[in-house]
């Protein structure tokens, strides 16, 4: 048996403009097949990464923001933003993708993905974990 | 490479993924399924256009365990079922379902 070990990701670059958040975001698809204990971390401009309205047609590069929509699918269904990085870039939980996910202990109700923490607790999950890949 | 489709011409990639998926027409899973001997009946349609209904919403071809429970939810648990779509695609829904589709190959898939 192979143990489960807790994988956060740690995104904290704006989404465009480097490759890093769309990198990170394929890691976390492919690596979803291996049945780990997952969960994600927005923080600095990585919160932009989960921003509503993105268009990307002047810059020429491709949305890739509606793929955020099918991490429930993958059962990936912990994202963490932290509240210090919207506050200081004037945002609200509302200018965020409403992502979510099917509770399959709870009769596939359905919840909220992304959890608003403070820059405290979020220090806190990062010294819970056993891997941080940081983008 | 290329795929010749009813005189039209149509770019792959080496494994013969469609280069561009705006490019895609119905001719183009037909001559993909006939160059591999398989008969696209209206079960094979069914999983490719769910495919492409996947990839217009979330910009991504699904993983096969993905798709699997997907279409358990929207077609049926009859359906949802990896026995169900190997049958249709011996090849492995992700990889051939996608390719006809127009999609490119699932990320992750080798």
């Amino acid at each position: 048996m192979s143990e489960i070990k807790k994988f956060m990701y740690v995104n904290r670059k704006a989404p465009y403009g480097t490759v890093y958040a769309l990198e990170s975001l394929e890691v976390v698809l492919i690596g979803a097949a291996f049945d780990q204990d997952v969960s994600l971390a927005f923080l600095d401009d990585g919160v932009f990464q989960i921003m509503k309205g993105q268009d990307t047609q002047g810059v020429g590069m491709k949305n890739f923001s509606p793929t955020y929509s099918a991490l429930g699918d993958y059962d990936v269904t912990k994202l963490y933003v932290e509240r210090e990085s919207l506050e200081e870039r004037g945002l609200t939980l509302d200018d965020l993708l409403p992502l979510k996910y099917e509770d399959e202990d709870d009769d596939w109700a359905e919840k909220d993905s992304i959890k608003l923490v403070s820059r405290e607790e979020l220090a806190g999950l990062m010294e819970d974990q056993d891997v941080l890949l940081n983008f | 490479m290329t795929l010749e489709v009813n005189g039209k011409t149509f770019e792959t990639d080496e494994e013969g993924y469609l280069a561009d998926l705006n490019d895609w027409e119905p001719g183009v899973a037909e001559a993909m399924a006939q160059a591999e001997d398989v008969e696209l009946t209206s079960d094979h349609w069914e999983i490719i256009n769910f495919l492409r209904e996947y990839y217009e919403e979330y910009q991504i071809a699904p993983a096969v365990r993905v798709l699997t429970k997907a279409v358990g939810k929207k077609l049926g648990k009859d359906k949802g079922n990896s026995k169900y779509l190997y049958e249709l695609f011996p090849y492995g829904p992700g990889k051939q379902a996608c390719k006809y589709a127009g999609l490119p190959k699932p990320t992750g898939c080798v």
